[in-house]
């Protein structure tokens, strides 16, 4: 357990910090390559990115089970590279939870303690009150193959908070529930944290687990942060294509267009889209994206699409479509009235264009 | 079934010594084995032996498999490449033993004898029980290692990882994770190496020592060797045999019965 002089964000405004930070593994293979960021006190940071992008690899260098091939992790204002995992005052929620198989609920929720030296009525106080805030107390006497999938994230969890860690490293948490269960935990991680106050790292594959979870979301891509800000930030702006379509549901649209000459101008297939402000890029090659969302149906719209197929959801609806060859998602409130083969007129909110470099996918 | 039948047939007769004829006694050869002090000796010394052969060799391949296993999960080293010489090396050395133990010119005798140890286990029974369970034991450890080893690695790498960042040492871990989780293997492995100790080290005892001096050595099975073929008592021989035979039975059984019993992750 720290104190409060090593927890003091007086002598480090960050609590978690990574400077530089590189993995290659034992077989040559580099899975980061360079990462810095801060996570502040009390933050939830969220790291999101595909399968295979370094997520586990980036958040296990933190907890201690990787060594860091280059660069430095700070946590609470100490340099941990050197240090055990148990020296870090961490606790990490592995994906499949770890739990002690051999071990009651209990048990595993005291183990740390028990580790550390603590007095055994102070560990009985604790796992009790912890196990009441996660509804543990009907659970404490049986073993992990006893427990519901829930039941035992909720067990991983609570070792976790038992330990009172200055910071709380969650590895995909939530990716063995099923899909109803896992938006119920998304709401009951997020609130325990608020309540708790206590620094946190989690990754997540989900984009949608990451937008609705993060105060400030990393995206990571082949080891490398493409860009961190707040959901909000990465929605609005997306510094690269990349995280323009990883971020949101449906996917942003992206046309292939030219720019005319004049900067004033996109062309693509038919259609000749003016632009509010003029647009320099070197080439004429850009990459156009704009969301589902962003779009009106309207008789004079700028654009035809060719309806392939139309999902209702009730509240909305979501039409596959074609513009030319480019695929187009819409999501248009409401009951439409469409089917296959119609032609539909929409225009494009024109403060929500997004455009790109295509070959360098670099925000324009 | 043919040699099980006739042993269990020839237990419960008498033969004349020259072999001409023979007398159905029932369970007579039994009862004058467990009214023959020099039997019971027998047993309790099998016992004991059994129980040695299986702690050493035991605890042994259980050290050499925690090692590793750290190894391995450390490096991702490719498994088999680093278990071959773990496993090979007992074997190689298993001949050794005589060797290095033979009085007066063996190495290890030879330093024993140097340290102020007077080693003759050709004269004193103790030390030929030593040898013995040592040579026996290590015959177990690359089979014992493997499966140790085999169990070890079945543990999920998380598992472990939560235990260091839950503050448990290296030790630690091996005592209140590893080891606990390994309880079906090391109960299996300890019913295999008791019956191993009972059945299978004939030859070693044999070659090693003979079953000297002065029956120090002798453990059921040579007995049965001994009685039947040194000594002619076929009869009381077969008896032996039989009870060997119920003991394997009985143990088997009892490894089917309490010992399938699998760990879930
Ligand atoms: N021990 C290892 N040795 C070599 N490469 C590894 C090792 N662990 C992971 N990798 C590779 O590093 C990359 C990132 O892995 P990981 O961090 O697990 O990805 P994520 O958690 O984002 O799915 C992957 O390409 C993976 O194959
Ligand atoms: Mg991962």
């Amino acid at each position: 357990m720290s104190d409060s002089s090593t927890k003091g964000s007086s002598q480090n405004p960050s609590h978690i910090r990574l400077k530089g930070v590189e993995k290659i593994y034992p077989n040559g293979y580099k899975a980061i390559h360079g990462i810095d960021m801060e996570i502040e006190e009390g933050e939830f940071v969220v790291l999101v990115g595909p399968s295979g992008c370094g997520k586990s690899t980036l958040l296990r260098m933190v907890a201690g089970l990787e060594d860091i091939t280059h660069g430095e992790v700070y946590i609470a204002g100490r340099k941990v590279n050197d240090l055990e995992p148990s020296q870090r005052d961490i606790a990490m929620v592995f994906q499949n939870y770890a739990l002690y198989p051999h071990m009651t609920v209990y048990k595993n929720m005291a183990y740390g303690l028990k580790n550390l030296g603590t007095p055994k009525d102070e560990i009985d106080k604790r796992v009790n009150e912890v196990a009441k805030l996660l509804e543990l107390e009907e659970l404490l006497n049986r073993r992990p193959k006893q427990l519901s999938g829930g039941q035992r994230q909720r067990v991983a969890m609570g070792r976790a908070i038992v330990r009172k860690p200055t910071a709380f490293l969650f590895d995909e948490p939530l990716s063995n529930l099923d899909a109803k269960l896992r938006v119920q935990m998304r709401l009951v991680i997020k609130n325990l944290q608020a309540r708790l106050g206590t620094t946190t790292l989690y990754v997540t594959h989900d984009q949608v687990e990451a937008m609705t979870m993060a105060d400030r979301l990393i995206v990571l891509k082949d080891g490398i942060a493409e860009q961190i800000g707040t959901p909000m930030e990465l929605y609005d702006r997306p510094e690269t294509q990349f995280v323009a379509g990883f971020i949101g549901s449906p996917a942003m649209n992206f046309i292939e267009a030219d720019l005319s000459d004049d900067g004033n101008t996109l062309q693509f297939g038919d259609t000749k889209l003016p632009l509010k402000e003029k647009l320099s890029n070197q080439t004429s090659k850009i990459t156009f994206g704009f969301r589902p969302e962003h779009v009106t149906l309207s008789d004079s719209g700028a654009m035809s699409l060719q309806v392939n197929l139309v999902e209702h959801l009730g509240a909305e609806s979501i039409i596959h479509a074609k513009l030319g060859d480019s695929p187009i998602t819409l999501r248009l409130n409401g009951h439409i009235d469409a089917k296959n083969g119609d032609t539909l007129k929409v225009d494009i909110d024109a403060d929500r264009y997004h455009f790109f470099d295509k070959n360098a996918g670099i925000r324009i | 079934m043919w040699p099980a039948s006739q042993a269990v047939y020839q237990s419960l007769l008498v033969e004349d010594a020259f072999g001409m004829s023979s007398q159905f006694v029932w369970l007579d050869n039994f009862i004058e084995l467990f009214e023959d002090d020099h039997y019971i000796k027998t047993f309790g010394r099998t016992l004991f032996f059994s129980a040695m052969v299986a702690m050493l060799s035991l605890s042994v391949s259980l050290v050499l498999a925690a090692m590793a296993d750290r190894v391995i999960r450390g490096t991702g080293i490719y498994r088999t490449l680093l278990i071959w010489p773990y496993a090979v090396a007992p074997v190689v050395a298993g001949a050794l033993w005589v060797f290095l133990f033979y009085p007066t010119t063996g190495i290890i005798s030879t330093f024993l004898t140097s340290m102020g140890y007077e080693w003759n286990h050709q004269l004193k029974g103790n030390q030929a029980m030593a040898l013995v369970v040592i040579a026996a034991a290590w015959k177990q450890i690359s089979y014992n290692f493997l499966f140790f080893l085999a169990g070890m690695q079945a543990i999920p790498k998380s598992l472990i990882e939560a235990a260091a960042i839950d503050a448990a040492s290296p030790a630690k871990r091996f005592w209140t994770i590893i080891f606990p989780l390994i309880t079906p293997t090391t109960f299996f492995l300890l019913v295999v190496n008791i019956v191993y100790a009972f059945f299978e080290t004939f030859g070693i005892i044999h070659v090693v020592t003979k079953g000297g001096p002065a029956n120090a050595t002798e453990i059921l099975v040579f007995k049965v060797y001994n009685d039947g073929f040194v000594g002619l008592d076929l009869g009381g021989s077969a008896a032996q045999s039989v009870i060997l035979m119920v003991l394997v039975i009985g143990m088997t059984i009892f490894q089917f019965k309490y010992i399938e019993r699998k760990v879930e992750y």
